[in-house]
């Protein structure tokens, strides 16, 4: 076989083996979406086992929750211009809106932080009640996922500026997409069921 | 290069996704703000906004798209939207039944 | 320094306890041991600790699996005694102790006997079935087994530092809570199951992915082979219900190392919760252990049979139906918690839909056999035994279906008694017909099958003795798990039952033996063309055992039963002209590193040792950083190299006998008409 056809094919695994990467990362976001469902259901079923002790009227804040929300917004955006980016094969823009959709993750980490300390401080931690067993799970297992999500994004941007956007390289930054893009989609579903409802 | 979960999107495509998302988003917390309308009513507007504004994600920001996804991606979110229906409906349906029993 | 750990952790309070900690010590030490004296360390590590390649980590699956069978075995066997002589006296095992038994003989048999044992099968297998090199991941495969043995490991280890859980393979809340299992128990079987789960879940996006994507040319989803099928089903059902698993564990967790209140009694926990959320993931869970059996069962029957299989399109059918349906009807394991009618009765309904398809593979079955030139293979023998076997069980499972029944029978023996009868033959017995089929292809040389048969009818005869009682004992109203009684006419039932557990003690000594004669005559059955059965799937197109890369060019499939096939048209054994290179993924230590620190960071965990978990939990991250940032994870097999190892393959091929009652094909196998020696 040619020299040229021999690198063809290559290029034709290298495809299926980033098809079948995709296919397996997405089926683990399947996977955690029925994780993020069943702690739903469990906070749905137990939002009013507060115990007496303090709900989600006194404790929650629409202003906090807003920025939350606007924040992980961005970011999406941000990040789907990382990937416009990468796709036209530029280093250092990939670079800048990988960054800056990092810097707005970290700003809601740090603010769900804030509230959840606050929480704590006012007696009203994740082992007062039921309720708040629930809340802290679910709100805290989606803020696990997007730290993880900002470490990832790290180390990405540091293959980047190591390595170039290399056929791995991209095709890892695609399933961090997948990952960023699904906890946004998670997030909604926080504000939907827990935050607003919780305000009413 | 990655052809799975379909095509790119294209600057305009994020912005609209964007745009969406925050008036999705905008309206109920607007209405939990004001209170404007009666808790059941509101309610279902952020049930509805949440679901089309999940819609919007998957096409915006994840390109799902029934022409050009591959199939078994949409039979995996299609599969996982039925046994989240089941799971989450069932236990529903079990544990508000238990407690109304237990005289809750 | 090490949290809750001290000396007081030792089993020294029994004689009992400190003798099984001795055997679990000496076991490790014998094996070590062995190792050295044999010089082995350093090809075990190369070649299958770090391993990649899926025949080599599905015979290490395999191997945990039948080492943890006689662990939990021994647990049966203990339990079975106790219950026999402890009438009106307080038997050999104290209530506390007896717990524990019951505990870990749920939890091994589940977790770490029968699941790696179906995932080692399918690892084996599947990729050769479909015509591929390796399965899609094949480095998570390697994680995957050893999160899996990390598990394994905690499990071993309370037998020798602290105790393990008395609340069951279940684990039901406010018993497992803190207020009442104060001690490390609850917590091992926690992070065992948890760190094995996540395996696990990583097992089934594996062969979702390489079922779907890799198959070879020509071959489409109804060309498959039913084992594959039920693979793909059963790795569906991993990838979906784990999930809740993880959730419901990690929310005990919660609630017993943070004090949160998901479960408890007080402060708002909601315990009936708990069932809810397990037995979503336990359902499918039990269906998952059998699918894959159901799957063997379907291959074995139809290669003893000589003849294809019977209705496979309905076998598929009943398949995917019965793995949809396996997430409707959990609720069928708390009837009586105390849901209203109306609950009780759709999940009832739903259980009674679900037998149905089940009753369609049974008729496919009988009619493959009908007609066909039946050999007495022990895998068909445990076909045999299963399919009446398995009938029976099925209609109890029918029985509690209804939920007025179950009401009078649920955590009775007549429940123990249905699920053993479901998992004994329904799943372990496929296995072992598995283990006899497909063992030549692995090792090369076939399995004697004299003492094969021994074992069968041991097995057989054993667990009808050991179990049937255990139906009668329930229309008795014998409760399950006492560990002490004083109803008199319950007695002789368990003295059966004991002697039952003896047979199947028995059984395995003589599987025990059959490996061992095995190995001694293995020059005698030396499996020279690689299709020792005559098959007519993929499998056995290759050598025996295969080289690393399955297939030194991708067989192009047109029909079902591909080899079948292939051997009709006489292309089975054609040699291509020329060979490529080939490329493999290179080994790895990182799947070893992580299963090492998830098994020190359970026990941390479990004994409060905080800064050893944050260690272990930073270096599983650095693990993954670094094995996230390796690009050169493959080596090159030359055209050259390939084409020497198939030279090899051919020459021994023609020294191989051929099948003279093969109807003009060229084929291989051992004729019917030769006896078993």
């Amino acid at each position: 076989m040619s020299v040229a056809a021999a690198e063809a094919d290559r290029e034709a695994e290298r495809a299926e083996v980033h098809e079948q990467r995709a296919l397996g990362f997405w089926l683990y976001l399947m996977g955690d979406a029925v994780i993020f469902s069943l702690l739903f259901a469990t906070y749905a079923v137990m939002v009013n086992n507060s115990d007496g002790g303090p709900t989600g009227r006194t404790l929650f804040s629409i202003r906090n929750a807003g920025l939350e929300t606007i924040l992980l917004l961005v970011s999406s955006t941000t990040f789907g211009f990382a990937s416009l980016a990468m796709r036209a094969g530029s280093r250092a823009e990939t670079m800048s809106w990988l960054l800056l959709t990092f810097g707005l993750g970290l700003a809601f980490v740090g603010l769900e932080m804030r509230e959840f300390y606050g929480m704590v401080q006012a007696g009203a931690g994740p082992d007062r009640s039921g309720f708040l067993s629930a809340f802290f799970t679910l709100v805290g297992t989606h803020g696990l996922h997007v730290s993880i999500g900002l470490v990832w994004i790290l180390i990405l941007a540091g293959q980047v500026m190591a390595k170039g956007l290399t056929a791995p390289v991209t095709s890892r930054l695609f399933r961090l997409g997948l990952f960023w893009h699904f906890l946004d989609i998670a997030w909604v579903g926080i504000f939907s069921i827990v935050y607003l409802p919780g305000l009413l | 290069m990655e052809r799975s979960t379909t095509g790119h999107g294209s600057f305009g495509s994020y912005l609209i996704g964007f745009v969406l998302a925050v008036i999705l988003s905008a309206i109920p917390f607007y209405l939990v703000y004001t209170h404007a309308l009666p808790a059941q009513q509101t309610l279902l507007v952020i049930g509805v906004a949440a679901v089309l504004q999940i819609l919007v994600h998957l096409r915006f920001f994840l390109h799902l798209n029934l022409a050009l996804t591959p199939r078994e991606n949409l039979l995996a979110i299609a599969f996982t939207a039925i046994l989240v229906f089941i799971m989450v409906g069932g236990s529903f349906w079990i544990m508000f039944d238990l407690h109304y029993r237990m005289g809750g | 320094m090490l949290g809750k750990l001290t000396l007081e952790a030792l089993p020294l309070y029994s004689l009992v306890a400190a003798s099984g900690a001795l055997v679990t010590i000496l076991g490790g030490v014998a094996a070590f041991i062995l190792i050295t004296w044999l010089r082995a360390w350093r090809y075990l590590w190369t070649e299958w600790l770090t391993s990649v390649d899926h025949k080599r980590i599905g015979v290490m699956y395999v191997i945990l699996a039948l080492i943890m069978l006689l662990r939990g075995f021994v647990d049966a066997i203990m339990m079975r005694a106790q219950q026999a002589i402890a009438m009106d006296n307080g038997g050999y095992l104290p209530p506390e102790h007896f717990d524990q038994i019951f505990s870990s003989h749920g939890t091994i048999m589940i977790f770490f006997m029968a699941m790696p044992f179906l995932t080692g099968l399918i690892n084996i297998v599947v990729p050769l079935q479909i015509g591929s090199r390796d399965v899609a991941f094949p480095f998570l495969n390697s994680v995957s087994f050893w999160l899996t043995s990390a598990g394994a490991g905690l499990v071993l280890v309370s037998l020798v530092i602290g105790k393990f859980s008395t609340a069951g393979w279940t684990g039901y809340p406010p018993y497992s809570e803190l207020e009442f299992s104060p001690g490390v128990g609850v917590d091992y079987w926690i992070w065992a199951v948890l760190i094995s789960g996540i395996g696990t879940t990583l097992t089934g996006i594996n062969f979702v992915v390489t079922i779907l994507k890799r198959r070879a040319p020509g071959m489409t989803l109804m060309r498959m082979t039913p084992f594959t099928w039920t693979s793909l089903c059963a790795s569906i059902l991993m990838a979906f219900a784990f999930p809740a698993l993880t959730v419901v564990c990690a929310m005990l967790a919660l609630d017993r190392t943070l004090g949160m209140h998901f479960f408890t009694n007080a402060n708002g926990g909601n315990m009936m919760n708990y069932p809810n959320l397990f037995w979503i993931w336990g359902h499918p869970e039990v269906y998952i252990l059998v699918l894959p059996a159901f799957g063997i069962f379907s291959e074995v029957v139809s290669t003893f049979s000589r003849k294809r299989l019977f209705g496979y399109e309905s076998l598929v059918y009943a398949t995917a139906a019965i793995a949809i349906l396996s997430f409707t009807v959990w609720l069928h394991h708390f009837f009586t918690m105390g849901a209203s009618a109306n609950v009780n009765a759709f999940f009832g309904a739903a259980t009674m839909i679900i037998a149905v398809p089940t009753g369609v593979k049974v008729f496919n079955w009988l009619l493959t056999m009908y007609r066909g030139r039946i050999r007495f293979h022990p895998s068909m023998v445990w076909t045999l035994g299963f399919i009446v076997t398995f009938v029976i069980g099925g209609m109890t499972g029918v029985l509690l279906a209804m939920p007025p029944a179950d009401y009078l029978m649920h955590n009775t023996t007549f429940l123990v008694a249905h699920f053993h009868n479901m998992l004994i033959p329904g799943a372990l017995f496929g296995y072992f017909a598995g283990f006899m089929y497909w063992f030549p292809k692995v090792f090369g040389f076939a399995l004697d099958e004299k003492w094969g048969m021994r074992s069968v009818w041991c097995w057989l005869v054993g667990f009808y003795l050991a179990f049937m009682p255990l139906y009668f004992l329930g229309f008795m109203a014998m409760p399950r798990r006492l560990e002490r009684y004083e109803v008199p006419e319950w007695q002789p039932y368990l003295i059966v039952a004991f002697a039952g557990a003896c047979l199947i003690l028995l059984g395995m000594i003589m599987m025990g033996i059959q490996i061992f004669v095995s190995v001694r005559q293995r020059n005698k059955t030396r499996d020279l063309s690689g299709d020792p059965w005559h098959g007519r799937t993929l499998e056995w197109s290759t050598a025996s055992p295969p080289p690393a890369y399955n297939f030194a060019v991708l067989p192009q499939v047109r029909e079902l039963d591909a080899l079948a096939d292939m051997k009709t048209r006489g292309v089975a054994y054609d040699r291509p002209d020329r060979y490529e290179d080939i490329y493999l993924p290179r080994n790895s230590a990182v799947g070893i590193v992580l299963g090492g620190f998830a098994f020190l960071l359970g026990f941390a965990m479990i004994w409060h040792i905080w800064w050893l978990a944050a260690v272990c939990g930073l270096g599983l991250w650095v693990a993954l950083a670094v094995r996230a940032s390796d690009d050169d994870s493959e080596i090159c097999l030359t055209a050259a190299e390939v084409a020497e190892i198939e030279d090899q393959r051919f020459e021994l091929l023609a020294t191989a006998p051929r099948l003279e009652d093969a109807d003009d094909q060229v084929a291989f196998g051992t004729p019917l008409t030769e006896r078993p020696t």
